[in-house]
């Protein structure tokens, strides 16, 4: 009986939940057929369940729920907004005693008639004011896949298990290495290795969940809510399709959460305050997600009255956070950031929603313990936008490793910011009190020695050590000087014991492909034991810098020496990672290079048949979020920073430009182009879509037309004859009248400036292909 | 059924671990330190693709520290938590029955020793010490704290 009930309890929790979209979308469109009737089977099913295990409660609800429902299902009777919040509040009512079941509680005495009398036609219902509200991607009312239950827990040693093999193949092959086999045994040991991959990938897929399981409960939130403050909300969300491992699901729920009561309860204001501000009633409140890289960003915009940074600076203030010296130099990102501080909340009085003045420096803690990132953006008046980045898994984390002396390190790649040479041009050190100070490029931040954190004998002169600036989660940096720097790493990560994590310096342990184990460290945690105070220090480093600079935002990149010996600079985020693999695996194939890697073939630019040479070629894997192409090289010379000029080439291709990167030439490889020429080929469009770009704009010909391309487009310029789609101008020149449907804007400062400023930031490269696709997708309809 | 005792030396002296909580006998050949941790954390080595934190049993016992330089040390592998530790000794001896409960012990032992102590149980080859594994591993940190 138990296990039956246990059955019970599970599945109507799961429709429950799957009903939350539903619910609200039903009572947005009462007239919606498939809504209704999914809503009828729900409480149906429990009607059915109940009168078998003896719910009565339970039984009177359904029932009479069931009905009502009914009535409307054979059209006696019309949905209207009492009927559905009387319908709301009975399956609200059915959840709580499902919760009650579960926990094993007697079931709570009490009354429900008032409840049914409110499915009566004509009834007052419960004084609930209809919300419009509306969930994207809640249509389907497709047959559902075949599943099973399992616990997180089964799985999760299901993973533990596959990554030990992983280890333990890595081993074999070490093993194998060292002594000579047979070709036999290599044979079969290739074919279990692939095996193995292939059980990585899948397992690793069924950790991975949609995060709309996060999203589904989010209208029905914000629809309670905002009836409970008094708003008009209308929910949007998108990309509930991304997928990200089950765990990283349940770490964020809670600060997505907060972030949107917070937005309903202090961004978006009352009706009346709407109207007054010359806004639409009802306030628009976007959720969407996307991958970029190994990253999710989730994006939480409201359209309402925005964070006041310069409030939030005089309760920093007056709370003593902040003192007024340091809060005269404080951008307008930097005052925004203030509100991550503990005890610090603009709103005017507590409400029961949020307010309380803790919240979102415990929302950023807790993103910040899963390896994410919270950014703040906001316009007084115009809105805010919350962005939460997070990694995609918890237990693969991509790592550089290090040593001193003979002894190897790994660092997240994560809160890497860039890596320089202590005795490079733009770097300086000094010494003040004991304490490093490295200067780079005008930057002070404060400089560690790996070696003295760690107690080790180092062999290398301080000036010939690679300084690795390093961002721990909040913002702040240091640079911290290491012997050596060896490789990118994937590496799975175990939690180490207590007696090492104790020390505060390490995140966990993981092996080495030649089985030696290796300490990941905390970037965070070096920090703390190397003295090094986080907190006032990015304000400080800005003083050294002066106003002037602070406009200009260095592109990291990857020098390396290409096939043809050319000095070449690729940008740092496109670069996933860095293979080595035989000539034999390159072949022409389809009409271009291609490469082998594992178990992918992907397009290979950077190279020309008789160049490869004869044993191992060292090749790039570019990733652009969708698609991935490799891109073969020589040596990887250095991490660097572009800050200088770039000279831009004529015309669009491998070559986007030229500028002095370290002192000495370089090519930009382009990113944009090198996708838009082997992989946007095969994914151009045979209707194109025409795109008109100024013909005499170089940024808009060079950097921004391959991505359009790739996007799908075909260019015409100024004077060309061509009836246009879309149109992409820089903010502040003229447009002719052309028949365009869209026209993009593209503004050259990464702020948006006034009210009503849609322009995209040209290099939010995200942003743009967001607005393409859309544009794109416009015509579709 | 009585206890299986797993036979050690450590520091000279014989002891008995609790051999339901040994779960192999390695040969530890690499050992990686770990820089910061506590003194009786000898490093980490590496065990059929997992990762053992080396516990040295003599510093944790505050009787010096092992000699881990000429190479090749025998340890005891225990599960803690969820975390595997090698526990370096100076020799497994053997698998031995335990005949009694065990006793307080009354003489004064080393503070060390002490620490770790769980009582003396009889065995056929005479009286033996039988040592907590988890106070071992907590080496003499916990009693500061």
């Amino acid at each position: 009986m138990d296990d039956l009930i246990a059955d019970f309890v599970a599945e109507c929790r799961e429709m429950l939940e799957a009903l939350g979209g539903e619910i609200v979308a039903w009572e947005a469109e009462p007239d919606d057929r498939a809504r209704l009737d999914s809503i009828f089977r729900f409480v149906h099913t429990v009607k059915g369940n109940c009168g078998f295990f003896e719910f009565p409660r339970l039984e009177a609800l359904s029932h009479a729920a069931e009905d009502a429902l009914a009535d409307v299902r054979a059209g006696r009777r019309q949905p209207d907004g009492p009927l559905v919040s009387a319908v709301l509040a009975i399956i609200d009512r059915i959840g709580e005693m499902v919760a009650a079941i579960e926990a094993g509680e007697e079931m709570p005495a009490g009354d429900d008639s008032a409840l049914i009398d409110a499915l009566a036609p004509g009834a007052e219902g419960p004084a609930t004011p209809l919300v419009t509200a509306a969930a994207d991607g809640h249509g389907k009312s497709s047959a559902a896949p075949r599943t099973i239950r399992l616990s997180v827990e089964l799985l999760d040693r299901v993973m533990s298990t596959v990554s030990d093999m992983v280890l333990a193949r890595n081993e074999l092959a070490r093993r194998l290495r060292e002594s000579p086999t047979d070709v036999p045994v290599d044979g079969a040991f290739e074919r279990l290795s692939s095996i193995i991959a292939e059980m990585r990938d899948a397992i690793t897929r069924t950790r991975m969940q949609r995060i709309e399981n996060l999203f589904v409960g989010l209208p029905r939130m914000v629809r309670d809510l905002s009836a409970e403050l008094g708003r008009q909300v209308l929910v949007d969300i998108e990309g509930g399709d991304v997928e990200l491992d089950r765990e990283m699901i349940e770490m964020i729920r809670d600060p997505l959460t907060h972030i949107i009561r917070n937005a309903v309860d202090h961004g978006i204001e009352p009706p009346a305050e709407r109207l007054k501000a010359g806004k639409r009633e009802i306030g628009i409140l976007s959720v969407s997600a996307r991958q970029s890289g190994n990253q999710i960003l989730i994006d939480i915009h409201d359209d309402g009255r925005g964070i006041d940074g310069k409030k939030l600076v005089e309760k920093a203030i007056a709370a003593g956070t902040v003192d007024k010296a340091d809060a005269a130099q404080m951008t307008p990102r930097e005052q925004l950031a203030l509100i991550f501080e503990a005890g610090l909340s603009t709103a005017k009085e507590v409400t029961a929603i949020s307010g309380r003045g803790v919240g979102m420096d415990v929302v950023r803690s807790n993103v910040e313990r899963i390896g994410g990132i919270v950014e703040v953006d906001s316009k007084p008046g115009e809105g805010t936008r919350m962005t939460l980045r997070v990694p995609l898994t918890l237990t693969i984390i991509p790592a550089l490793t290090v040593s001193i002396g003979d002894q190897h390190f790994a660092i997240p790649r994560s809160a890497i910011e860039e890596i320089v040479r202590a005795n490079g041009e733009s770097v300086s050190l000094e010494h003040l009190g004991g304490a490093g100070v490295a200067t780079i490029r005008g930057r002070r931040v404060p400089e560690i020695s790996l070696a003295e954190i760690l107690g080790l004998d180092s062999e290398v002169d301080e000036m010939d050590r690679t300084l690795i600036v390093l961002r721990p989660g909040g913002g702040d940096v240091y640079a911290l000087a290491v012997d050596r720097i060896h490789d990118h790493e994937e590496l799975v990560v175990k939690p180490a014991a207590p007696a090492v994590m104790a020390t505060g310096l390490y995140a966990g342990t993981t092996l080495a492909d030649d089985g030696s184990p290796i300490l990941l460290f905390d970037a965070a945690g070096l920090a703390q034991v190397g003295g090094v105070k986080l907190e006032q220090q990015e304000r400080a480093a800005r003083i050294a810098l002066g106003p002037a600079a602070a406009a200009a935002k260095a592109t990291a990149v990857l020098l390396f020496r290409g096939l043809d010996g050319g000095r070449k600079a690729l940008r740092l985020a496109v670069v996933e990672r860095i293979e080595e693999v035989p000539v034999a695996a390159i072949k022409q194939a389809a009409g271009q290079l291609r490469v082998q890697v594992g178990e992918a073939i992907l397009p290979l630019a950077g190279a020309n048949v008789g160049e490869l040479g004869q044993d191992k070629v060292r090749v790039f894997r570019l990733n652009d979020g969708v698609h991935e192409i490799g891109y073969a090289f020589a040596e990887v010379l250095d991490f660097a920073t572009i800050d200088n000029d770039v000279i831009h080439a004529e015309r669009p291709g491998e070559v986007s430009g030229v500028s002095l990167v370290n002192g000495e030439p370089a090519e930009i490889v382009d990113a944009h182009w090198l996708f838009a020429n082997h992989v946007g080929r095969a994914a151009r469009a045979t209707e194109q879509l025409v795109c008109r770009l100024p013909s005499d704009d170089p940024w808009m010909q060079n950097m921004l037309r391959p991505m359009v391309e790739a996007a799908g487009y075909r260019v015409v310029g100024d004077h060309e004859d061509a009836a246009a789609d879309l149109v992409i101008a820089s903010k502040g020149s003229e447009v002719g009248d052309d028949a365009a449907k869209k026209t993009i804007w593209l503004r050259t400062e990464p702020e948006a400036t006034g009210k009503k400023d849609d322009s995209i930031y040209r290099y939010d490269r995200a942003g743009l292909l967001m607005a393409l696709k859309s544009a794109g997708a416009g015509r579709g309809k | 059924m009585n206890e299986l005792l797993l036979v050690v030396t450590i520091g000279g002296e014989r002891v008995a671990l609790p051999s339901a909580a040994v779960e192999s006998v390695v040969e530890l050949d690499t050992l990686i330190p770990v820089p910061r941790a506590a003194p009786h954390v000898a490093g980490l080595s590496a065990l059929r693709s997992r990762v053992l934190t080396v516990v040295d049993c003599m510093r944790s016992l505050e009787l010096g520290a092992t000699d881990c330089s000429d190479g090749i040390r025998e340890a005891a592998v225990v599960e803690l938590d969820g975390h595997h530790y090698a526990l370096i000794v100076d020799m497994v001896e053997d698998v031995v029955e335990a005949l009694s409960d065990p006793a307080p012990v009354r003489a004064a032992m080393g503070p060390g020793w002490e620490r770790v102590s769980e009582g003396m149980v009889e065995t056929e080859t005479g009286p033996l010490l039988l040592v907590d594994v988890a106070a071992l591993i907590a080496g003499a940190e916990r009693q500061a704290a």
